[in-house]
C-alpha cells in the first residue's frame, strides 16, 4: 500500500504557516458578484452579532451609500473617524490607518478592499492598509466584488464592457482566511435595482445600467461562485494535506512566460497567472533585452517594467536576461531555472507568413524537452502601429525622439565624407577597392551607431557608389548590367556586415556593463571587508550608489533597542530623509518609499539592511534618475548591495563586541591570579590559628570565663576569615579558566543530604524541610560543587530570614532539566535586583548588619553555569525568596547490570 | 586507651600546625612523636611503632601517599590524613593507598581528638573478628543468620544491599571510596559504575535511616565515598 508518512518539507511549511497565522490577524472577505448584492449589509449584521457576544468590533470605514437598512445597522457600533487628506486643494476623507493601529481592536471592518487611496496616503491601495492591520494582529473583515480580482479583471471587462481600475491581487484573495460569498440571484438583484435599492454613481448611470443586464449578472455570478469554489477546492486540498501529506513527491512543473514590449502583454500575464494558479505551480516572467529593444521609447520601457511589476505582484519571479536571439535566450533561461513549460503569446491579428518561423516554433525546435503553450493575443486595436504616444511628461520622450535621429544624420554624414574622400582616388584605384572603402564606412557606422544607421549607411553607400563611381558618373543609370550584380552583392555584404558588427557591439556593450557592475560590487565588497567603522561603510555605500546609479545615499544604523539612528553624516546626502519612514521600513523589514508599495510618492527609497542575525539599519537612496532604479536587474544589484552593507555592519558590531570581551577577559585573568595567590598564602596561618584557639581552650588549668570568651572570639573570627578566603579561592578557581568538573551520575538526595550535614554547624537542621519527589532521575553533576551551591543557597536563606522560620528544598523535572528550588520565608529579594545578586560583591540590601561579601551566589551561579544550567532568584507571590537552579538531565546510565556481581567476589562478608 | 599510653606519630611540615596537633594530643594524654617529611616519618614509624599516624599529604620531600604505601607493606596502623579542602583526588589517592580517614584543614582540636579516639577504639575492640551480631541504633545485623532487623522487625534487603551494608559496617569510622565499595560489593569488572553504589546507598538509607535525607549512620563523604558511623 501507499506509504502514508508525511513529507517533512510539507510538515515544516505547515508549521511555519501555523506559526505565522497565530500572530497575524485573520482576514474575512465578503465576496459578491456585483455591487448591490448586500455585502456591506451581511458584514454589518455579522459584526453586530459578534459585538453582542462581547467582541471588540470597530468600523474602520463603511460605505452605506445612504441606504436606510444599512445605516440602521451602523448605529451602535463604534466608528473610527475618517482622516482628512488634502489633495489638489480639496480635502478628501480617507480611512485612518494610524488611528486603527492605535485603537487596536480585536476586529475592524474595512469596506471596499479594492479601493485606491488618495495620493499621499501611506499605501496606494486599501488592501495594503489591510495587510498592515493584519500584521499588527488585528482581525479584518472586508468586502469586494469579483470584478476587482486582478486575474479576472479583463475577463469581467470583456463580459461587461466596463473596465474597473481598482483591483486586488489574487494573492490577497487566496491567502484570505475566510471568504463568505454573498449571493443574490440576478432577478432579485434587478428587482432591487428597480426599487432603487442599489447605489449607482450619478455620472456613469448609463454605463452602469448597461452593466446590470441580466446576461452580465448571470456571467458575473458564475465567475464569483466558481472562483469561490476554486478556493474551497484549495482549502480541501490543504485540509487533506494537513491530515496526511500526499505520499508521492510531485515535481513542480513551473511556467516560463516571455513577454514583449507589446501593450497586450498585460493580458498574457493575467492569463498565465491564472494558469499558474490553476496548476498550482510557480512561474517566471521574463522580458528579453535584445538589440532591437534598445531603441524602444522611454514610455514603452516604462510599460514593460509595469507589466513585469504586475507579474511580480501576481507571484512571478521576474528577470530581464540579455540575448540577441529570443528563442535561444528563452530556452537557455528555462533550462537554467528548471522550468518545463514556456508560455508565449500567439498573434492572431497578423496574417500567416510561411517564410517567417514563429517564436513558438523556434523555441519548440531548440528546446525539445520544453512544452510550449500559446496564449491567443487579441488583434491590436490600431493595426500594427507600434506604440501609443507617450503620455504625460512628453518632454523627455520628445528629447529621446530628437536624439534618435542624430545617429542617422551622422550615418549620412560619414557616408558623404567617405564618398568625398574616394572622389580624388578614383583615378588611382580600381572600383572594387572603392567598394571596400565604402564597406568600411558601413562598418564604422555600425560600430558607432548600431543597426538602423548601419542599414541606412548600406543603402547610402550603394547609392553613392552608383552615382559617383559607376559610369556613367553622376547618374543612377548603369552602363554595364554587370554592375547590378555588384550593387546587389555590395548591398547584401554591407547589410550583413553592418548587422553583425552592430550585434557584436551590442553584446560587447552589455558584457562591459555587466562586468563594470560586477567589478563595482567586487570593489565595494573589498572595501567593505576593510571597514572597521559604520561611518566607513556609509561612505563606501554612498560612493558605490553614486557611481552605479547616480544616486545619493544615506546610511542609518539601528541601535540595540531597534531604533534607527540619524543618518551618518556624509559629504553628499539625500535631502529629504524621513526618519519615520526609515523606522517603518526597519520595523516591517520591507522596503518603503520611492517605487514601493509604501509611500511610493516619496523621492527617497528606504531599504532595510537584513543581516543573518538581525536587521542592522536602513539604506536611504535618492535617485537622480528614477528610471535607473526600476529594472529587475538594478533592483537585484541594489539588494545585493544592501545585504553586503548589512553583513558589514553586523561584522563591525561583532568586532566591537569581541574587542570589549578581550579587554574584559585580560583584566579578569589578572585579578584572578592575584586572588589565588593571596588566598593560598592566607590559608595556612589560618588553619593554625583555628586549631590553636581551640587548643588554648583545653589548656590546664582551665581558662577563666573572660579567657574562654577571648578564645572563642579568636576561633570564630578565624573561622569567618577562613570561609571568606575559601570563597575568594573558589571564585578565583572558577574564573581563572574553564572549570574542571568531576561529573558523576548520582541521586540528588545524596547531595542534598551532605549539604545539610555540612551546614549543620550554622543552620538548625530542623528548619529545613526536604521534599524530593519519588523517582527523580540520576543527575550528572560534580557533587562537591553542587553541594557548595546548595550550601550557599542555604547559608543565604539562613542569613536573610528570621531565625527559626522554615526553609524548603524541593525538586522537579522538566523534559530537559532537573529543577531544584530553595524557598525561604524572609523578606524576599529586593525588587529589580534579582539578577544583580548573582554578580560578584553584590548583596541584597544596601545597609545590612549581616556579614558576608556576597560571593556565595556568584560562586553558585558560576558552578551552575559550568554544568550547563541556569540559576535565578525571585520573590514568591506569597512572600519569601525562591532560588531555582536547573541542571540538564542528559541520559542517565542504565542500572540493568546492578544486581549482577562478579563471580570472583563470591560471598565476601557473611 | 587502657594499659599503656597510646603513641601517635604526626608527620607535618608546617610548624604551627604540628605544634597545635601535638599540644592537643598531649593534653589528652597521648605520647606524640613528630616528623617533618616522608623519610623522617618512615623512620619514626619503624622505630616508635605508633598506634596511629597523622599525616599531611603535602610534604616537602615527597608524596604522603608513598609513605602510606610503604607503611601498609608492614603495618595496619590507622592512618589519618590531613588535607586541603579542594583536593578530592589527593584524598581518594591516599584512601585507596590505605589511609583510613581524613581531616580537612582547618580543623578544630575537638574534631581531631574525636577521630583519633574512634580509630584507636576500633583497633582495640576488633569488631570484625569477634561477635557475629552487630548493633547500632535500632538496627541489628546477625552475620551468621544473614538477617537484618530494625526495631525487632525483620528488614528485607536484597543480596546486594546486604553485602553493601555488611561491608560498610565492617569498617566503622573508616572512609571507603566509591571504588573500594564497588570492588568489594560488585567486583572489579564494575569499577566504572560508581552510580550503582550511590543508588543502592539510597535504597539502604531508606530502609535503615530515620531521615534518609539527613542520614545518621551511613554518612556521605561528598566526592569521595562513604563512612559508617555506629
Amino acid at each position: 500500500m501507499t506509504d502514508a508518512r508525511p513529507d517533512p518539507d510539507r510538515l515544516l511549511e505547515r508549521l511555519k504557516q501555523a506559526d505565522a497565522q497565530a500572530q497575524r490577524g485573520k482576514l474575512k472577505i465578503f465576496f459578491g458578484a456585483s455591487a448591490g448584492v448586500g455585502k456591506t449589509y451581511a458584514m454589518l449584521s455579522a459584526a453586530r452579532q459578534l459585538q453582542q457576544q462581547g467582541v471588540d468590533v470597530v468600523i474602520g470605514v463603511i460605505e452605506t451609500h445612504g441606504r436606510v437598512e444599512t445605516e440602521a445597522l451602523v448605529t451602535g457600533l463604534e466608528r473610527l473617524p475618517l482622516a482628512a487628506v488634502s489633495y489638489r486643494d480639496r480635502t478628501l476623507r480617507e480611512f485612518d490607518l494610524d488611528a486603527a493601529l492605535a485603537r487596536k481592536p480585536k476586529l475592524i471592518l474595512v469596506d471596499e478592499l479594492a479601493h485606491s487611496n488618495v495620493p499621499g496616503s501611506r499605501h496606494p491601495k486599501r488592501w495594503q492598509d489591510v495587510e498592515e492591520l493584519l500584521d499588527a494582529g488585528i482581525d479584518v473583515w472586508s468586502a469586494m466584488n469579483v470584478q476587482h480580482l486582478e486575474s479576472l479583471n479583463d475577463v469581467v471587462s470583456g463580459i461587461t464592457g466596463i473596465r474597473v481600475w481598482e483591483t486586488v491581487p489574487d494573492r490577497v484573495f487566496d491567502e484570505t482566511d475566510e471568504v463568505v460569498i454573498v449571493d443574490l440571484p440576478p432577478d432579485d438583484l434587478l428587482q432591487r435595482l428597480k426599487e432603487g435599492k442599489v447605489y449607482l454613481p450619478q455620472q456613469a448611470e448609463r454605463a452602469v445600467r448597461n452593466f446590470f443586464r441580466k446576461g452580465n449578472l448571470i456571467a458575473l455570478r458564475e465567475l464569483a461562485l466558481r472562483r469561490t469554489a476554486d478556493r474551497v477546492d484549495d482549502e480541501m486540498l490543504q485540509y487533506r494535506r494537513n491530515l496526511t501529506v500526499a505520499p508521492v513527491w510531485q515535481t513542480r512543473e513551473a511556467l516560463l512566460l516571455c513577454i514583449g514590449p507589446d501593450e497586450r502583454s498585460e493580458k498574457i500575464v493575467r492569463s498565465t497567472a491564472r494558469l499558474a494558479a490553476q496548476l498550482d505551480v510557480p512561474w517566471h516572467c521574463i522580458f528579453i533585452e535584445t538589440p532591437q529593444v534598445r531603441h524602444l521609447t522611454e514610455a514603452v520601457r516604462q510599460r514593460v517594467l509595469k507589466v513585469l511589476k504586475l507579474a511580480q505582484d501576481a507571484g512571478a519571479t521576474t528577470a530581464t536576461p540579455t540575448g540577441t536571439l529570443l528563442a535561444t535566450t528563452i530556452v537557455r533561461y528555462a533550462h537554467e531555472h528548471n522550468l518545463s513549460r514556456v508560455v508565449l503569446g500567439r498573434d492572431t491579428g497578423r496574417l500567416p507568413r510561411p517564410w517567417h518561423k514563429t517564436l513558438a516554433a523556434a523555441v519548440g525546435e531548440q528546446g525539445t524537452d520544453l512544452d510550449v503553450i500559446q496564449i491567443a493575443l487579441p488583434a491590436t486595436e490600431h493595426g500594427r502601429r507600434p506604440s501609443p504616444p507617450a503620455p504625460a511628461g512628453g518632454d523627455d520622450a520628445d528629447a529621446t525622439k530628437r536624439n534618435a535621429w542624430l545617429p542617422y544624420v551622422w550615418s549620412a554624414a560619414i557616408c558623404a565624407a567617405v564618398t568625398l574622400l574616394t572622389a580624388p582616388l578614383q583615378a588611382v584605384l580600381e572600383l572594387a577597392n572603392i567598394v571596400m572603402v565604402l564597406l568600411l564606412a558601413v562598418v564604422i557606422v555600425a560600430l558607432r551607431f548600431g543597426r538602423g544607421p548601419a542599414v541606412m549607411a548600406a543603402f547610402l553607400s550603394v547609392a553613392a557608389f552608383d552615382f559617383f563611381c559607376v559610369p556613367p558618373r553622376f547618374s543612377f543609370n548603369v552602363s554595364d548590367a554587370q554592375y547590378l550584380l555588384t550593387f546587389a552583392v555590395m548591398l547584401v555584404v554591407a547589410l550583413v556586415i553592418g548587422q553583425l558588427t552592430a550585434g557584436l557591439k551590442f553584446q560587447a556593450r552589455v558584457a562591459t556593463l555587466r562586468e563594470e557592475r560586477v567589478s563595482a560590487l567586487y570593489e565595494m565588497s573589498r572595501d567593505l571587508s576593510g571597514a572597521l567603522m559604520a561611518e566607513q561603510v556609509a561612505e563606501i555605500a554612498a560612493r558605490f550608489l553614486q557611481s552605479e546609479f547616480g544616486a545619493r545615499a544615506g546610511l542609518m544604523v539601528a541601535d540595540l533597542q531597534d531604533r534607527v539612528a540619524e543618518p551618518l553624516t556624509l559629504p553628499i546626502m539625500p535631502a529629504g530623509i524621513d526618519p519615520g519612514v526609515a523606522q517603518w521600513a526597519f520595523d516591517h523589514a520591507e522596503p518603503a518609499g520611492y517605487g514601493t508599495d509604501t509611500l511610493p510618492g516619496s523621492p527617497v527609497l528606504y531599504l532595510p539592511l537584513k543581516a543573518p542575525m538581525r536587521l542592522r539599519g536602513v539604506l536611504a537612496i535618492e535617485p537622480k534618475d528614477p528610471a535607473r532604479l526600476a529594472g529587475p536587474e538594478q533592483r537585484r544589484l541594489l539588494e545585493t548591495c544592501a545585504s553586503l552593507l548589512a553583513i558589514s555592519l553586523e561584522r563591525i558590531h561583532y568586532v566591537d563586541v569581541a574587542q570589549g570581551t578581550t579587554v574584559q577577559m585580560e583584566s579578569e585573568r589578572l585579578r584572578n591570579s592575584l586572588l589565588a595567590a593571596i588566598s593560598h598564602d592566607l590559608r595556612t596561618p589560618l588553619a593554625a590559628l583555628v586549631g590553636m584557639a581551640q587548643s588554648l581552650a583545653m589548656t590546664q588549668p582551665p581558662p577563666t570565663g573572660a579567657q574562654v570568651e577571648i578564645v572563642e572570639g579568636i576561633g570564630e573570627a578565624a573561622q569567618r576569615m577562613n570561609s571568606l578566603v575559601n570563597n575568594l579561592l573558589d571564585m578565583a578557581r572558577l574564573q581563572s579558566g574553564p572549570v574542571q568538573l568531576n561529573r558523576q551520575w548520582q541521586p540528588l538526595e545524596e547531595v542534598v543530604g551532605s549539604a545539610l550535614k555540612a551546614m549543620s554547624g550554622t543552620l538548625d537542621p530542623k528548619r529545613v524541610h526536604v521534599s524530593l519527589p519519588e523517582g527523580l532521575p540520576l543527575v550528572n553533576i560534580d557533587a562537591v560543587l553542587i553541594e557548595r551551591v546548595l550550601c550557599n543557597l542555604l547559608e543565604n536563606a539562613a542569613k536573610y530570614t528570621p531565625p527559626g522560620s522554615a526553609i524548603e528544598i524541593g525538586a522537579a523535572t522538566s523534559s530537559e532539566h532537573v529543577i531544584v528550588t530553595v524557598d525561604d520565608h524572609g523578606p524576599g529579594l529586593p525588587k529589580g535586583r534579582e539578577e544583580a545578586i548573582f554578580q560578584k560583591f553584590e548583596r541584597g540590601r544596601k545597609e545590612s548588619a549581616t556579614s558576608g561579601v556576597g560571593l556565595g551566589l556568584a560562586i553558585s551561579a558560576a558552578i551552575v553555569q559550568a554544568h550547563g544550567g541556569t540559576i535565578r532568584g525571585e520573590t514568591r507571590p506569597l512572600g519569601g525568596a525562591r532560588f531555582t537552579f536547573e541542571i540538564p538531565r542528559g541520559v542517565p546510565p542504565s542500572m540493568d547490570d546492578a544486581e549482577n556481581i562478579d563471580e570472583a567476589v563470591g560471598d565476601g562478608h557473611g | 586507651m587502657a594499659d599503656s599510653t597510646p603513641k601517635v606519630l604526626v608527620v607535618e611540615d608546617e610548624v604551627e600546625i604540628r605544634r597545635f596537633v601535638r599540644m592537643s594530643l598531649e593534653l589528652d594524654g597521648f605520647d606524640v612523636y613528630e616528623a617533618d617529611g616522608v623519610k623522617r616519618g618512615l623512620i619514626e614509624a619503624g622505630t616508635r611503632h605508633p598506634d596511629l599516624v597523622i599525616l599531611d599529604l603535602g610534604l616537602p620531600d615527597g608524596d604522603g601517599v608513598d609513605l602510606i604505601r610503604d607503611l601498609r607493606a608492614w603495618s595496619d596502623v590507622p592512618v589519618l590524613v590531613l588535607s586541603a579542602r579542594t583536593s578530592e583526588e589527593d584524598k581518594i589517592g591516599a584512601l585507596d593507598a590505605g589511609a583510613d580517614d581524613y581531616l580537612i584543614k582547618p580543623f578544630g582540636a575537638g574534631e581531631l581528638l574525636a577521630r583519633v579516639r574512634a580509630h584507636l577504639r576500633r583497633r582495640s575492640s576488633g569488631v570484625v573478628d569477634g561477635s557475629s551480631v552487630i548493633e547500632f541504633g535500632d538496627v541489628k545485623i546477625d552475620l551468621k543468620r544473614r538477617s537484618v532487623e530494625r526495631s525487632g522487625q525483620a528488614l528485607h534487603l536484597t543480596p546486594i544491599e546486604y553485602r553493601l551494608l555488611t561491608h560498610l559496617v565492617a569498617h566503622p569510622h573508616c572512609v571507603l571510596t566509591h571504588r573500594q565499595v564497588l570492588n568489594a560489593v560488585w567486583g572489579s569488572n564494575h569499577s566504572e559504575d560508581t552510580h550503582y553504589v550511590r543508588v543502592y546507598m539510597g535504597h539502604l538509607r531508606k530502609k535503615i535511616e530515620v531521615d534518609p535525607s539527613q542520614p545518621r549512620y551511613l554518612i556521605t563523604e561528598t566526592g569521595i565515598g562513604y563512612r559508617f558511623v555506629p
